[in-house]
Order: structure tokens, then C-alpha cells, then sequence
């Protein structure tokens, strides 16, 4: 229950559609309790055979009280229902704006399933408490409290004896909720489970198919299907004990109107005309009472979800702006000062120091797991060092504000993503103000211009979900070009152009040259094309510098550049003699 | 445009398919159930009647005990006790038979969750590629997850609930005809009303509800979207327009919920005012019968409380009505969905209206044999044609590799061969049967494919090599990641191969993701062995294990590469040039070579000169 404490800043920001709807929820509850004491007046005249009023009035009456209760019933629901949906719709957003200030570390452990999980169904519970369960607790709140007065005002004899199971409520009310929390936490979590399952499956569905993994597919879906069905059931079969139970609270305390009430009419200390209407106010309760079950299940429900939502707005942004931070002027010099990296304790980066001129541009070469893209990463800070320091024009990173440097980087990744909007729009993703001659020159620079003439409508044809119907290689240069459309200072190519053939590379990097120029530039590749025309060559083993020089400086030492400079060439002489 | 546009925006234009046909095909899903839904039914009809006992006691107690002034004294008071007593057991029964009878429905509310969950799951197993890339994930999450448990509320909730609501509507009914026909007709006399006031009803709020289906299901493909793309939208700095594209799908789902709420709000009081109608005429009517003497008191108590009681199912009932037109809006979709034929399915052989599509039906497979590709053409759109008439021959046990320029359409020609999809003309034959005449199921077993992208699940290396095959031991899988050099870096990794990966294998590199797919396609031992561009990833030094692996794999099985490097070229038997569609050379290596075409210039720029620099010395 603690976990809706959080929703109180919400709450407060809507609390006039609460206090609006809180009095509609009275002036609907008086109205309806004013239809029995009309007709209680009607029956006990009728019974008397003297009427005050003729009949038609009566039945006037209670129409028109009909009529107002439902205008006010109708504004009671607008407006409290309606302020869930605000309140939702305000959540989700700060939960979306949450969820991009989380940086890297964070999406590699949680699953996307998960979270959109959390963004949805668990949203959804929570609005259920919001809307139906406040509107609920307020009418309960009012119709008992008012019955209650109308009760003890009839006979407040009868009404105590009437009462005597109610307090065994409260002690259910109470072990049941507990419970009942954690039930549903349980559900939720196999929800998840469900949604992250269904999401993997539809994003790697190639692969199932290629190896024709579908039946073992259905197997985990349904083990994992079986699993909620059982955790639900369980929560049914002590929830469904309290529905039955409540009805059967005030079942008893109908009897017990029936046989004292009855007594006491007989022995002439109540009126009939009291009677019926005090059984009359007595059903009236009979609904709050049974809807306690209802709300005590939005309320366990909606607090566990708020609890798994609280999980994420409590995760805190690793990476971001410090407070004092305070906009430099970028030129481009960046320095690697003993910077480390661990990853989970695993040790990527091991002391690398590496200073990069303005304008210079830099490679980055090494075997598998040397570290090189971590390398990369940790200039626009996907990731901060463990250890040590990368300073950017003698600035700490961490020191300049997040959105200056990130506008400062142009990062082209080694896996492309691409969003679902036209291929000009992925371009233009980070910088929407470029104007058309801009982007005409950027689709040169990236060689693209000839697939673009093939797409059915050229910049403003839809790129599939992940880009799906683009080849690897137009999908690495819409990213590449995404990238430049930033004019950025730095440009920092993470083996982005791997699955372009060379033929286009070679055209690329030409496009390239011009533009690097005054850029600097850091580039990881494995094809020594692409490196060779660097300033410098940086060569990392097992995450530290082991090398670094030109490339003609490297040829000349015996490392592992050489090594990777006389395989290449090597093969090339072999396909030669061919 | 918005982030969450659909990409084809099929379930825009929904069929306005007829309500009964919908509601007959939902409850087609109680049917392995039907026993338990009628003893349900059966409790609900013993609930409704003991609600009626109810109100009738009280009636008896009035009229035969508290109000009958000219009785001894003894007798009022011994019948009021007796009628207690009735009123107790009537309510012991009530609460075991209630109890009982929810759980009932409830066990079956998700018994059919569960199967409509699985059928859609298993049915998107079948569905072919061009399906996903049109359907962004979050939709078909929305599908699989959220359009089933608003359909979990209406069968949990609602179903069963309305029949008893209709039993206990018909109890009623009969209770006040046999009490006072002519005060009965009087407060049916509202009853067209209400029918009148669902009819109009009805299509608004369902028009709203499939309002909110759609825009949910568009919200959350765009924060899925959103999440798998965090890093670039971190990256370029997009979160303030990605956040206003998400916030403006945000308030479309809200502005549709809050037109819901504008029907759901009006139905239900204008319900009310119709029941506070009728009692109006009760009091009316039936007081002025009670001033004639054609009506007893207790009888007009009674007949008041019996219309509290006729509009309780009545108001249930309009307050499902929501539950059901929001069910209806779910329903539709999540059918739609299952309506989708598999475009690629094993060919039905046999006698009409017999069982089709399954895998012994169709043709199967010869154990071995060659590729042919004759005149296939294909396009992904209408005619934007990605291959053009490829007429292409590969020998049993041969090595063929696929060269071309980015776009050319290499990835393209190998995706046909495993069928995921069809050709548009031509035809593919494996072994000389057309592979629409085989079970894709058994096609793809025989074929084993590294794909472009890697794709990892997240669980186990060992899971992500076997894919939760039980037919392949461990270490069978073991043995295929040596072969494909990935057990070396396995063994470095905390666990080796029970170390569990992030989504997605984050946390691995690229070069190490490529080799667990090729220990993948290792570890299913095919019989044709398909290998898309996938080492273009990776560094020198791990090449050269790659290739010394891919020689293993290939020498054995009919090969089809796509490859830039010329290392891999080299090990194949022929080469084939695709450019823009089309094949425009064939042969070998040193064949194509001499021929000074297509082949060799690619050669030339992609191996060799073009590139200035200090190693200008091929072919010496």
C-alpha cells in the first residue's frame, strides 16, 4: 500500500476533479437515499389510507430524483473517471521521459518486454485504483455513512444489533489484503514474463523460422502460459471466497432486521413504515459492502503494479549532466587519460592513454574483445571509464553538459537501428532543421543516391520496423549519414561501414576525406583500407594501447599491426597468383 | 509522420463485422467447457432463484407476522422466527453455491485465455515473414497480451454473468406476473425503452472502444520501438522530439478513452431513470389498486422490492455492456489476426476437406539433391523487381558463391530458398521438387543459415546454440561451437555455456555473436548450408578460424555463400555475379578473372587496387 503514497503529487494536481467528483458522489448518494424516505412516507399513507399527497406526485417525485441523481451520477463518473486517465496519461509520459534519461548500463539488463509491460498493463492497474477504486471507496465512504445516520435516526436500536458481523470484516479486510498483494505482484511479474517472451519471439521470428524453432517456441509459451493461469488461480480462489462472504455479512444482518426488527414491530416500539425502509436503507448497503471486495482488489492490485512501475522511476540515470555543468565551445581534442572500463567486473579497458588532436583523425584497431568499441562508446558517454579520465578540449567529458557533447558526436554504431519513418526522416533524426540541399549533399557523401532512385518514393519511402527491408549495407550508410547530418565536431565511426562492399567504402571514405577535414575523427575498422590514411593507428590488445603510430611507423615495428598488415597482404598475393 | 505510424496501416479499416457472428465465434472458445459453463449456468439459475427467496420471506414475515395485527401474538412471533430460520439457510446455500460457482467461472474464464493466448502465438508462428515486416512488435505484442485480457474480463465477468442475469431477469419476471399481472404489464411498460436506449448505445460505445484498441496498440509499437532504439534517440540527442511524439500518441489514447468514458458515463444513468420509472408507476398504479382493495399491502412491498431486483441484472447488464463492445473491439482484432492465412504453408495434397497442411501429406523431401532456381523473379512491392529471371543450377555437394554490389539482390535470392517467401514467377526446386510442394518446416530443417544480422536470444549460450533442440546433445552442441572456434571464448565467459546472455547478446561483440551463429548452424547439421555475408563482421585473426571452419562445414554439404571476402571465394567451386537482379556472370575464380568483366572489376576494386597506398603489388 506504501507504493501509492507516490501517486500523491498526481493526486494533487487533479485534486478538483476529486473534489468535484467527491461531491458528485454525495449529492448522488443523498439523492438516492432520499427515494426510500418518498416512498416509505407513500407506503405508511397508503397503509393508513390517508394520503397528503396524491399518488401521482409521489410517483413525480421519485422520477425527478431519478432524473437529478443521474445528471449527477453522470458528472461523478466524467469527472473522477476522467481524471484517471489524465493521471495515466501524465504517468506514462513522465515514465517515457524516465526511461530516456536511463542510460546504456540499464537497457542491457532490463528487457524490453518487461519495461513495456510495466509501461502498460501495470499502468493499467494502477489507473483501475485512480478512477473506479477512489469513486468506489467515496460512494462506499458516503452510502454507509449516510445509511447509517438514516438507520440510527429509524431505530439506532436496531441498527446496533444489525451490525454485529461488520466487525468481522475489518479483520478479513485486513488478512486478506496482504495477501492478496502479493498474489498479484506474482501475476504482474508472470505477465512480463509472457509480454518479454512474445516480444523476443517477434523480433527474432528469422531465426525461429530458419531453424524451425516454432514448436519448441509454443512449448516455452505455454509453460510460461501455464504458469500465470496457475498464479491467477490462485489469487481467484481466495478472492472468490470474498464476494460470496460479503454477501453473506449482509445477508446476515437482514436476517437479523428481519427477526429483532420484526419483534420490535410486533411489540409496537417501530412502525411498519419504519421497517421497509430501514430493510430498505440496509440494502442499500448491501452493494458498498460487496463492491469492498472489489476495491480492496484495485487497491492490492493497483499498489503491487505502482510498486513494479516505482522500480523504474527509482532507477537513477547513471550517466548525466552535472548540475553545475556549464556549455563549452567544441573544438575537438579529446584525451584518453588511464582510462579503464569494467564491465560486470570484467576488466574491457585497462589504462588507455590516448591524446587526439583537433582535426586529427585517429583509428582504432585490435582483435576480437581488444576493447575498441568500448573504446568508441565512452566518448559520447554511453558508458563512463571505471577509472581515469577523458578530457575534450582539457574539459572533463563528464563536466560538459550531456545534450552539448552528444550534439558534439557524431556516432555511427557497429549494430544500425533504424526507426520505422521514411528513410529521410532517419536521416534527419538528430538534426530535423537540415534543409533539402543539406540532406542532397549528405546522400552524395554516403553514396545512397543510387538505392534512393530505386526506393519506390526515394527519401520518403518507409523503412520497415529495424529497417527490415533495407540490405545491411544501405542501412549502415542511412546511419552513417545520419550521423553527419549532425555536423558534428567528432565523428566517431564504430566498423559502420562492415557490411558496405569495398568498392562503396572506398567511394565513401573518398566523400568522407573532405568532410573529416578540421573533424576529428575516430574510426574502428578491420580492413586496413580503412585505416590506413589515419594520422595515427591506435592498436589495443586485450584493452591497453599496445601500439600506435602511422601506419608507415607501424609496418615498420613488429606488433600485431604488421601481423595484421602481412596477413592481408598476403592473401592478397596468394588470390593474385590465382 | 509519427514515430508510431504503422508501417501499413491495415487495422485502420476494420470490416464493420456483425456483432451475433463475433460473440457466436467467441463462445465457440467455452465449447471444450461446456460442462462446466452449464453447471455454472446451473448454479446462477439455483443463485437466482434463492435471490428471490429473499424478498419473498420478508413478504411472508410482513404480511403473515409483523403486519398481521388480528393474529395471537404467539403465532406472529413463532411463524417470524420460523421465516428467520428459512432466511438463514437460504443464505448458507447462497454463500457456498456463489463460491463455487465463481470459481467455475473463473477456472474457465482462463482456460480460454490460456487457449486464444496459445492459438494466437502459434498461429503467428506460421505466419510468414511479409507479415512481421509490416506489423511493428508492439502491435502484435498488444495482440498476444493486452486485446486478451480485455477478453479475459468479459468472459470472467461477463458470459457466464449474463446468462444468469437473464434467468434471473425471466425468475423475476414470473414472480410478479403470478403476484399481480396487471401491476406487472405496467412496469414492463418501460422495457422498450431501454431497448431502444442499447440500440442507440451500441455503436458509439463500440466505435469508441475500437478507437482505443487501435491507438493503444499504436502507442505501445511506439514505445517499443522507442526502448530497442534507446541508445541512438540518447545518441542524437532526440529525446525531447521522440518524448513529444510518444506524448502526442500518449494523449490520442487518452482523448479516445475519455470519449469511452462520455457513453459509459450517460448509458448507465439514463438505465436508472427508466427503472425509477417503473417504480413511479408502481407507487402510482398499485397504490391506487391498494386503495380499491385489489391489492394487498404486503403484495405492493413485495412488488416494489421485486423491481429494485428487475432492473439489478437490468443495470449489471448495462454496465457489461461496456465489458462486451470493449470484448467485441479486442475480439475483432485479435480475429483478424488469426484470419491471416499463412502466406507460405506445406501444399494440401489429398482429398478436399480432408486435413491439409500437414507435413506427411506434402512431398517429402529426397535426402540430397541439387538447387535449381529457373526463372525466378521476385519483388518485395507490386514491381519494384529485386530479382529478374535468375536461372541457376547448383550440383549436389557444390560450392557456389554469390557476388554483387550492395542491392544487388544476393541476401534476397537466399531467403527464397528457405521459403520464407515466394517466388512471384518461376520456380525453386530443391532435388527436383518445387519447394512449394514441400513442408517449409522440413525444407528449412535441411538448410542451416547464418543470417545477416545475429540475432540472440536472451537465456543460455547453450540455449542460443540449440535453440532448445533436445535432439541435439550437449555435446554434439559443445563439438559444433569448436568447429566454429567459438568454444574458446566460451570458455572465458563466466559459466561458459550455461553463461546467460542480456537481450539481444548484449555484452558480446560482434565478431564473438558471429560465431555463436555459426555454431548454431553447425550444431543443426544440415544437409545444405546457406551463409549470408555474415564474416564481413568480423577481424583478421578470428577470420582465419572462420574460414578454416567453413571449410569443414562446406566440404560436406551443397553450399550457397554470400561472401566479400576473397578467402571464402576462393574455397567454392563456381561463382555467380548478380547485378541489379540479375546474374551476369558465371564460373570460377580464375575463369571470371580472365573473362575481364563484371567479376573482375568488383575483384579488382574490392581486393585489390583502387586503394592507394603503399601496397599497390598483387598480381605480380
Amino acid at each position: 500500500m506504501r507504493e501509492l503514497l507516490r501517486l500523491r503529487p498526481y493526486l494533487a494536481r487533479y485534486r478538483r476533479s476529486y473534489a468535484v467528483g467527491t461531491l458528485h458522489v454525495l449529492i448522488t448518494n443523498a439523492i438516492t437515499l432520499l427515494g426510500p424516505l418518498v416512498l416509505k412516507r407513500a407506503v405508511d399513507e397508503l397503509r393508513a389510507g390517508v394520503l397528503t399527497m396524491p399518488l401521482a406526485g409521489y410517483a413525480a417525485i421519485l422520477v425527478g430524483l431519478s432524473c437529478a441523481q443521474g445528471i449527477f451520477r453522470f458528472w461523478m463518473r466524467r469527472v473522477m473517471i476522467g481524471a484517471s486517465r489524465r493521471i495515466e496519461y501524465d504517468l506514462r509520459n513522465d515514465l517515457f521521459e524516465h526511461l530516456e534519461s536511463l542510460s546504456v548500463p540499464f537497457y542491457d539488463k532490463m528487457r524490453t518486454g518487461d519495461i513495456v509491460a510495466r509501461a502498460t498493463n501495470d499502468l493499467n492497474a494502477v489507473r483501475m485504483f485512480l478512477g473506479p477504486a477512489i469513486m468506489y471507496v467515496a460512494n462506499t465512504v458516503f452510502t454507509v455513512t449516510i445509511g447509517l445516520t438514516m438507520m440510527v435516526y429509524i431505530d439506532w436500536r436496531l441498527t446496533v444489533v444489525a451490525l454485529i458481523p461488520f466487525p468481522v470484516l475489518s479483520v478479513v479486510v485486513n488478512r486478506l489484503g496482504k495477501r492478496l498483494h502479493t498474489l498479484f505482484a506474482r501475476i504482474q511479474e508472470q505477465y512480463s514474463a509472457i509480454s518479454t517472451h512474445v516480444q523476443e519471439n517477434i523480433s527474432g521470428i528469422r531465426v525461429v523460422k530458419a531453424f524451425v524453432r516454432e514448436e519448441e517456441q509454443v512449448g516455452r509459451f505455454r509453460l510460461l502460459n501455464n504458469e500465470f493461469i496457475r498464479r491467477n488461480m490462485s489469487m481467484v480462489k481466495l478472492w472468490g471466497l470474498f464476494f460470496p462472504f460479503m454477501g453473506l455479512l449482509t445477508g446476515i444482518a437482514l436476517l437479523i432486521v428481519l427477526w429483532y426488527g420484526g419483534m420490535r414491530v410486533i411489540a409496537g416500539k417501530l412502525t411498519l413504515g419504519g421497517f421497509v425502509a430501514f430493510t430498505t436503507y440496509l440494502g442499500m448497503l448491501t452493494w458498498p459492502a460487496i463492491a469492498i471486495g472489489w476495491v480492496l482488489n484495485m487497491i492490492q492490485r493497483g499498489a503491487a503494479s505502482m510498486g513494479r512501475i516505482g522500480e523504474l522511476l527509482d532507477e537513477t540515470a547513471q550517466i548525466a549532466s552535472p548540475p553545475t555543468a556549464r556549455a563549452v565551445e567544441i573544438r575537438g581534442e579529446l584525451e584518453f587519460d588511464g582510462v579503464s572500463f569494467a564491465y560486470d567486473d570484467e576488466p574491457i579497458l585497462r589504462g588507455v592513454d590516448v591524446a587526439v588532436h583537433a582535426g586529427e583523425t585517429v583509428a582504432v584497431v585490435g582483435g576480437i574483445g581488444s576493447g575498441k568499441s568500448t573504446l568508441l562508446s565512452l566518448v559520447p558517454r554511453l558508458f563512463d571509464p571505471t577509472e581515469g579520465e577523458i578530457r575534450l578540449d582539457g574539459v572533463p567529458l563528464r563536466t560538459i553538459p550531456l545534450p552539448q557533447l552528444r550534439a558534439a558526436v557524431g556516432f555511427v554504431p557497429q549494430e544500425t537501428f533504424l526507426f520505422s519513418m521514411t528513410v529521410g526522416e532517419n536521416i534527419l533524426f538528430g538534426a530535423p532543421t537540415v534543409g533539402d540541399d543539406r540532406l542532397r549533399e549528405i546522400c552524395a557523401i554516403v553514396r545512397i543516391e543510387e538505392d534512393l532512385a530505386k526506393f519506390p518514393k526515394g527519401l520518403d519511402t518507409m523503412v520497415g520496423e529495424r529497417g527490415v527491408l533495407l540490405s545491411g549495407g544501405q542501412k549502415q550508410r542511412i546511419a552513417l549519414a545520419r550521423a553527419i547530418a549532425r555536423d558534428p565536431r567528432i565523428l566517431v565511426l564504430d566498423d559502420s561501414l562492415s557490411s558496405v562492399d569495398v568498392r562503396t567504402e572506398e567511394e565513401i571514405l573518398a566523400g568522407l576525406r573532405r568532410f573529416r577535414r578540421g573533424r576529428t575523427t575516430l574510426i574502428v575498422s578491420h580492413r586496413l583500407s580503412a585505416v590506413r590514411d589515419a594520422d595515427r593507428i591506435v592498436v589495443l590488445e586485450k584493452g591497453a594501447v599496445a601500439e600506435s603510430g602511422s601506419h608507415g611507423e607501424l609496418i615498420g615495428g613488429h606488433g600485431f599491426y604488421l601481423r595484421l598488415y602481412e596477413r592481408q597482404k598476403l592473401k592478397r598475393e596468394l588470390e593474385g597468383l590465382a | 509522420m509519427s514515430l508510431g505510424d504503422p508501417v501499413i496501416p491495415d487495422e485502420e479499416v476494420i470490416s464493420r463485422s456483425f456483432d451475433a457472428t463475433l460473440m457466436r465465434r467467441l463462445l465457440r472458445y467455452l465449447r471444450p467447457y461446456r460442462y462446466r459453463v452449464l453447471l455454472s449456468v446451473g448454479l446462477l439459475l439455483i443463485l437466482s432463484g434463492l435471490s428471490l427467496v429473499g424478498p419473498y420471506i420478508i413478504k411472508t414475515a410482513i404480511d403473515g407476522a409483523i403486519a398481521a395485527d388480528d393474529l395471537p401474538l404467539d403465532e406472529r412471533l413463532n411463524t417470524l422466527t420460523t421465516l428467520s430460520a428459512l432466511f438463514l439457510a437460504a443464505l448458507a446455500l447462497e454463500f457456498s453455491v456463489r463460491y463455487v460457482q465463481m470459481l467455475i467461472t473463473q477456472y474457465v474464464g482462463q482456460r480460454v485465455m490460456y487457449d486464444l493466448r496459445l492459438e494466437i502465438f502459434t498461429h503467428l508462428q506460421k505466419l510468414s515473414l511479409t507479415y512481421f515486416n509490416r506489423n511493428p512488435v508492439g502491435r502484435l505484442m498488444t495482440r498476444v497480451t493486452s486485446d486478451v485480457e480485455v477478453l479475459n474480463e468479459m468472459f470472467t465477468s461477463g458470459v457466464v454473468q449474463i446468462f444468469g442475469d437473464i434467468f434471473l431477469l425471466a425468475g423475476i419476471i414470473a414472480a410478479m406476473v403470478l403476484i399481480n399481472a396487471k401491476l406487472a404489464l405496467i412496469t414492463f411498460s418501460v422495457l422498450p425503452m431501454i431497448f431502444f436506449t442499447s440500440y442507440v448505445f451500441r455503436r458509439r460505445v463500440r466505435d469508441s472502444y475500437r478507437d482505443v484498441r487501435t491507438r493503444l496498440a499504436r502507442m505501445n509499437s511506439a514505445l517499443q520501438e522507442s526502448l530497442t532504439g534507446m541508445k541512438v534517440i540518447q545518441l542524437f540527442t532526440a529525446e525531447k522530439r521522440s518524448f513529444e511524439r510518444f506524448r502526442a500518441l500518449n494523449a490520442d489514447h487518452r482523448e479516445a478513452h475519455l470519449r469511452s468514458i462520455f457513453y459509459y458515463a450517460v448509458f448507465f444513468p439514463v438505465i436508472q431513470v427508466i427503472g425509477a420509472l417503473s417504480a413511479a408507476l408502481i407507487i402510482w398504479f398499485g397504490g391506487r389498486s391498494l386503495l380499491e382493495g385489489a391489492l394487498t399491502f404486503g403484495a405492493l412491498t413485495a412488488f416494489l422490492q421485486y423491481t429494485s431486483h428487475f432492473f439489478q441484472p437490468i443495470r449489471d447488464l448495462s454496465e457489461k455492456y461496456n465489458v462486451l463492445q470493449s470484448a467485441m473491439a479486442s475480439s475483432e482484432r485479435i480475429f483478424l489476426l488469426l484470419d491471416t492465412k499463412p502466406a507460405i504453408t506445406a501444399p494440401a495434397i489429398g482429398a478436399p476437406g480432408g486435413k491439409k497442411r500437414t507435413a506427411s501429406q506434402a512431398t517429402s523431401l529426397p535426402r540430397k539433391g541439387t538447387i535449381e532456381f529457373d526463372h525466378v523473379w521476385f519483388a518485395y512491392n507490386d514491381d519494384d523487381w529485386v530479382l529478374r529471371d535468375i536461372t541457376l543450377t547448383v550440383e549436389e555437394g557444390e560450392r557456389l558463391a554469390l557476388v554483387g554490389a550492395t542491392g544487388s539482390g544476393k541476401s534476397t535470392l537466399v531467403t527464397l530458398l528457405g521459403r520464407f517467401y515466394d517466388v512471384r514467377r518461376g520456380a525453386i526446386r530443391v532435388g527436383g521438387v518445387d519447394v512449394r510442394e514441400l513442408d517449409p518446416a522440413e525444407l528449412r530443417r535441411r538448410i542451416g543459415t547464418v543470417l545477416q544480422d545475429v540475432f540472440l536470444f536472451s537465456g543460455t549460450i547453450d540455449r542460443n546454440i540449440r535453440l532448445g533442440d533436445e535432439t541435439i546433445s550437449r555435446e554434439e552442441m559443445i563439438a559444433a561451437s569448436r568447429i566454429a572456434n567459438a568454444h574458446s571464448f566460451v570458455s572465458r565467459l563466466e559459466g561458459k555455456y550455461d553463461h546467460v546472455l542480456q537481450e539481444r547478446g548484449v555484452g558480446l561483440s560482434t565478431g564473438e555473436r558471429q560465431l555463436l551463429a555459426f555454431s548454431r548452424a553447425i550444431a543443426f547439421d544440415p544437409e545444405i548450408f546457406v551463409l549470408d555475408e555474415a564474416t564481413s563482421n568480423i577481424d583478421s585473426e578470428t577470420e582465419a578460424l572462420i574460414q578454416e571452419a567453413l571449410e569443414k562445414i562446406m566440404s560436406r554439404r551443397t553450399s550457397i555463400v554470400i561472401a566479400h571476402r576473397l578467402s571464402t571465394i576462393r574455397k567454392v567451386d563456381r561463382i555467380a555475379v548478380l547485378h541489379h537482379g540479375e546474374i551476369r556472370e558465371m564460373g570460377s575464380h580464375a575463369e571470371l578473372l580472365r573473362r575481364n568483366g563484371l567479376y573482375r572489376k568488383l575483384h579488382d576494386l574490392e581486393f585489390g587496387g583502387g586503394t592507394p597506398g603503399p601496397t599497390g603489388s598483387i598480381s605480380r
